[in-house]
């Protein structure tokens, strides 16, 4: 998922914009909105433990209810995801609802609907962005997290996008431990579609907290990761999702901090306001777009939302000479490992994190669970009651046993 | 640096939104998906001006910038022009 855009700032006047932005701004400049649950797919980090529809889903006339308000709102543009958003079958209304009302659109996909006549008809709207997902620049690297399939599901879609002069499109990475030596291969994959890489941050949110522990960046491939970021600069975006990164040096482009509830949030496909969308868990939940007042409500009026709003102090973090750039990481990478808010990033590059996840008690019990779990079942799913089963014997053991069926006058009689 | 004619006619380019906020305003541009920002409302306002004022330096003027200060607000359109978030009107026939 997305965070910040490119950004440039022409200035007469000589504040810097983060210290503007961290009081929050009138609308969100980054909205991310998880139209469904479903998924075709279910990758293992997947950060809103997608599968499974929900029932609560909005639908299509409250989708276009939250598109009006946002076009009220004038939010540029919304970053759509999932679960794989293209499955919903009025997806294709909803986008040219959005962009009829001046609301762009980027969305999200693994590539498995976006066929020859789906990119022609993409690449006709200037309104709308694509952001094609591959973790691996090998289909072993990729598969082993997005699932069998899924590596030639994506190029697929991208030489679709391609061929029907898709201009700029995203290929859009999370970095793993396993594909963070392939960010020259990723850069070439995306150059050869025409389409510009972004990189992003594995977050232990949704599903992700059970691989995060196997899949996340040693520390000397973040600082590789960091070198190759610096090296690139804005040819690719990453979302600011790094700006942990920057206490190595030089800050990364982007706003460098951390936008939830700032600058972005996240509604989910049942219309709950998340803070972002790597925290779907009900302390991070603002509100409904369902309730009084909408979105709009929420936004300006949320508690949440004005607490995240308020001068942050530093607590652990603030006597590190490097706050000024990290800003003590991502609030829902310390909050899904067990982490305190107001202490060092889990992947702190000072290695302030990492003494602190050594020190976690055992076990998980400690680590709060995200709010929703949409995983298909790999078992059958639990029944509401219990079916109470007793096996015993027949008392009456010298009778000979009678179906129920059975419609035989005589059946069971005792003939002695 | 970046340079502006200031004696020539400019405006927001047409596929640009302008959303105010209290420290200034956001631009988006849909045709460059780019994100600008303007970070006081006096430029917000030359910004606004554009469309009607026959020259950016008009424009300057009618948002209330003084001499003094036009060299920064030049520099700022200019940056704005250089993303093309800002463009060159073309002369009514």
């Amino acid at each position: 998922m997305t965070t910040t855009p490119e950004t440039s700032r022409p200035t007469p006047s000589a504040s810097r914009l983060v210290d503007l932005f961290e009081y929050g701004l009138a609308a969100p400049i980054c909205l991310t909105w998880e139209l469904t649950y479903a998924c075709n797919l279910s990758c293992t980090h997947c950060l809103s433990s997608s599968g499974r529809r929900d029932p609560r889903e909005l639908t299509t006339a409250e989708a276009k209810a939250v598109i009006d308000e946002l076009e009220a709102m004038q939010v540029f543009y919304v970053n759509i995801g999932g679960g794989e958003p293209t499955v919903r079958p009025d997806f294709w209304e909803l986008i040219d609802y959005a962009t009829a009302h001046h609301v762009g659109v980027k969305f999200s996909t693994n590539g498995v609907r976006i066929t020859p006549e789906v990119a022609q008809r993409l690449a006709r709207n200037d309104y709308v962005d694509v952001q094609i997902s591959l973790d691996g620049a090998t289909a072993d690297v990729n598969d082993a997290v997005r699932g069998p399939g899924s590596y030639d599901t994506a190029l697929r879609a991208m030489r679709n996008l391609a061929d029907a002069g898709m201009k700029n499109f995203k290929l859009s990475v999370v970095c793993t431990r396993h594909n963070i030596p392939q960010m020259d291969d990723f850069k070439a994959i995306a150059d050869r579609y025409g389409a510009q890489l972004r990189l992003t941050r594995l977050r232990p949110s949704g599903r992700g907290a059970d691989v995060w522990d196997e899949l996340h960046p040693l520390p000397e491939q973040q600082r590789e990761l960091y070198d190759w970021l610096v090296a690139h600069g804005e040819q690719v975006l990453t979302g600011d999702s790094f700006f942990h990164l920057s206490a190595y040096g030089q800050a990364l482009p982007g706003l460098n901090l951390c936008g939830a509830g700032r600058v972005v949030c996240l509604i989910d496909p049942v219309g709950d306001v998340y803070a972002c969308p790597f925290a779907i868990h009900d302390e991070f939940l603002a509100g409904n777009v369902r309730r009084p007042g909408g979105f709009a409500h929420v936004w300006r009026e949320s508690e949440l939302f004005r607490s995240l709003r308020e001068p942050q102090s530093g607590g652990a973090c603030a006597s590190c000479t490097f706050y000024d750039t990290c800003k003590g990481g991502c609030m829902a990478a310390k909050f899904f490992t067990g982490l305190p808010l107001d202490g060092p990033d889990p992947e702190c590059v000072q290695g302030y994190g990492e003494q602190l996840l050594a020190d976690r008690p055992k076990g998980r019990g400690h680590i709060p669970k995200p709010s929703g779990d949409h995983s298909h079942r790999t078992a059958p799913g639990r029944r509401s009651g219990p079916v109470d089963v007793v096996l015993r014997r027949r008392p009456d053991m010298d009778r000979p046993p009678v179906s129920d069926c059975a419609e035989d006058p005589l059946a069971g009689m005792r003939l002695t | 640096m970046a340079t502006l004619n200031l004696d020539r006619a400019w405006d927001l380019h047409p596929q640009v939104s302008v959303r105010p906020e209290p420290f200034g305003a956001l631009l988006y541009h849909f045709g460059t998906r780019k994100l600008s920002f303007l970070k006081d409302r006096g430029l917000l306002a030359v910004v606004q001006a554009l469309a009607t004022a026959p020259t950016a330096r008009a424009a300057c003027s009618a948002a209330g910038v003084d001499d003094g200060n036009l060299p920064r607000y030049e520099q700022a359109l200019a940056v704005l022009a250089q993303s093309s978030m800002v463009v060159e009107r073309t002369p009514s026939p």
